[in-house]
């Protein structure tokens, strides 16, 4: 059986001059979501993407996830290309996607299931990530009999059995209301810490990206691209004093927050003039 | 203009048709059987154009003991059932599995659609002579009838089905390293099962509704049959008795059907 951590831990990914060009019924039709965009993801980082809408932030996760193929320009997982969606990059997504005909533990173990795991393997597997994200008392609960929260931590425990050394969020807490947020968020670190994946996370809240990531690029429209990348530490620090409010309203993170904030309405005002003026 | 009434306590404001009808229906039964005795009693109407109630039971007992049309009414039902459930099986073993294959392929969705939607809207009747001129005048091309009329709905509502399935549940299962085969299997069909449910509700229906125009291929046997047979000796009591258990049955296997929805899809509708 494959270790539960070390192998994610010798991999990177590498984003190698990606571009992905929409072709449009005519040729001046044809849209560039993303342009000459360059990353590497090292093991254990938690990268957070942010953006205006538009910004070819979901192109990118697809991407990486191999939904989609790159028009230029290579993705590669460790010495692998990434050629479409595979067990090692696990997905989690702003619905929550799960199978409303299994409960909650056949559905942590569903991935494990198709792999074709013996049954008490992929058991034992689900229970403990169910654990991990707190639902060890929900194991035959039906999914949709659960709030929105909690299926979400089911969908990150889902793609966590697998045990890949990516895990892929699109905007998984986008319907969540804010109180449930970010008691995800705390909990999101906490399954980061743990288990010291490679995490690459998409949102449209700054103070999200800012609590989260331990490298934010922001991404910018008309084309696709990378503007700035930012090194940060505030979920180290949560991870340290475990006080989400007392990070949050740190002047260093409001500081920080007002600066994004800016790159972020430069680009909305940008767009919108264009299409005032189209 | 009334003005709207306030909402009862517990209820939601303007939601439209909301609570339990079910006392409705049966108070609306019973004034039809009601002025059903009213007018066969009262001789409004002549027994040939609507024969009463107690005739139509009188002829129930006849049927059930001495039997109408050469059979008793146990085997005619019997050779009914077995023709409709046997046109229904079959269609459950092929309409469905080709209506996923639709949705999924490509190439099985142009090769059967245009198929299905052409001879779907055809009545019956309409390609009855071509099948006992194909097939004869035997228990097989009176099955195949009513399969033919059963086959469409279905597959097309199994098709209905597939579409169902959300691209994030496809995309997840493929990111877990899912392969294509599994992903129908596990995924896909699980997804379409509320539809397909309706599809079999749809097609056993239809069936039921073929199964007069199937009867009249040389049956000697079969509710149908014993419909078309009455009618000709202008035997009404028979006929209105033999509508009553064509639709006594059909009723009763919706319920069946709609039981097993219920027992075999708990999240038909919750997600």
């Amino acid at each position: 059986m494959k270790g539960f951590a070390v192998t994610a831990q010798m991999e990177r990914l590498k984003i190698s001059n990606v571009s992905l060009t929409y072709p449009g019924l005519h040729s001046n039709e044809a849209v560039v979501a993303l342009r000459g965009v360059n990353l590497t993801i090292e093991s254990g980082e938690f990268i957070v993407a942010l953006g205006a809408s538009g910004c070819g932030k979901t192109t990118l996760l697809n991407l990486l996830a191999g939904f989609m193929s790159p028009t230029e320009g290579e993705i590669t997982l460790g010495d692998k290309r990434v050629e479409g969606p595979g067990a090692d990059r696990g997905v989690v997504f702003q619905k929550h996607a799960l199978l409303p005909w299994l409960n909650v533990i056949d559905n942590t173990e569903f991935g494990l299931k198709l792999q074709g795991v013996p049954k008490a393997q992929r058991r034992e597997r689900a229970v403990r990530n169910l654990a991990l994200v707190g639902l060890q008392d929900f194991h035959n609960h039906m999914i949709y009999h659960l709030s929105g929260g909690m299926q979400q931590r089911v969908g990150v425990a889902r793609a966590l059995t697998c045990d890949p050394a990516m895990l892929l969020m699109d905007e998984p807490m986008a319907a969540l209301d804010a109180l449930t947020r970010e008691s995800i968020q705390e909990l999101l670190l906490r399954v980061w810490e743990h288990t010291h994946k490679m995490f690459f996370f998409i949102t449209h809240s700054v103070e999200e990206a800012l609590f989260l990531g331990s490298r934010l690029i922001v991404m910018s429209p008309r084309p696709g691209r990378i503007t700035h990348t930012y090194e940060l530490d505030f979920n180290r620090r949560f991870l340290a004093e475990g006080n989400a409010r007392a990070i949050k309203s740190s002047p260093d993170f409001i500081q920080m927050r007002e600066t994004v904030l800016g790159i972020i309405y430069g680009d909305e005002l940008q767009v919108s003039q264009e299409l005032a003026h189209a | 203009m009334p003005r709207a009434r306030p909402v009862r306590a517990g209820r939601v404001y303007g939601a439209p048709g909301e609570g339990y009808s079910g006392h409705i229906s049966l108070i609306t039964a019973l004034i039809l059987i009601g002025l059903w005795f009213l007018v066969t009693e009262a001789g409004w109407v002549k027994p040939l154009f609507l024969p009463s109630p107690v005739a139509v039971y009188n002829k129930f007992v006849v049927a059930w003991t001495d039997g109408v049309a050469n059979s008793t009414l146990w085997e005619h039902t019997w050779a009914s059932l077995k023709r409709v459930f046997g046109a229904f099986l079959l269609a459950c073993v092929t309409a469905i599995p080709i209506g996923i294959m639709m949705g999924v392929s490509r190439i099985a969705r142009g090769l059967f659609d245009p198929i299905i939607e052409f001879y779907r809207p055809l009545p019956p009747l309409a390609y009855l002579p071509l099948v006992i001129i194909w097939l004869g005048i035997g228990e097989f091309p009176k099955i195949f009838l009513i399969y033919l009329a059963i086959f469409a709905p279905m597959a097309i509502a199994a098709r209905a089905g597939v579409k169902s399935v959300s691209i994030e549940q496809i995309h997840a299962a493929y990111a877990m390293g899912g392969t294509r085969g599994q992903i129908i299997r596990h995924v896909i069909v699980k997804a379409a099962l509320p539809e397909i449910f309706t599809g079999m509700r749809i097609g056993i229906g239809v069936g039921w509704t073929t199964l007069v125009a199937a009867e009249m291929i040389a049956a000697d046997r079969g509710l149908g049959f014993m419909v078309l047979n009455s009618a000709q000796f202008l035997d009404s009591a028979a006929v209105v008795m033999g509508i009553i258990v064509i639709g006594l049955f059909a009723f009763a296997f919706d319920l069946v059907v709609r039981y097993m929805e219920r027992v075999m899809i708990p999240w038909k509708g919750k997600v």
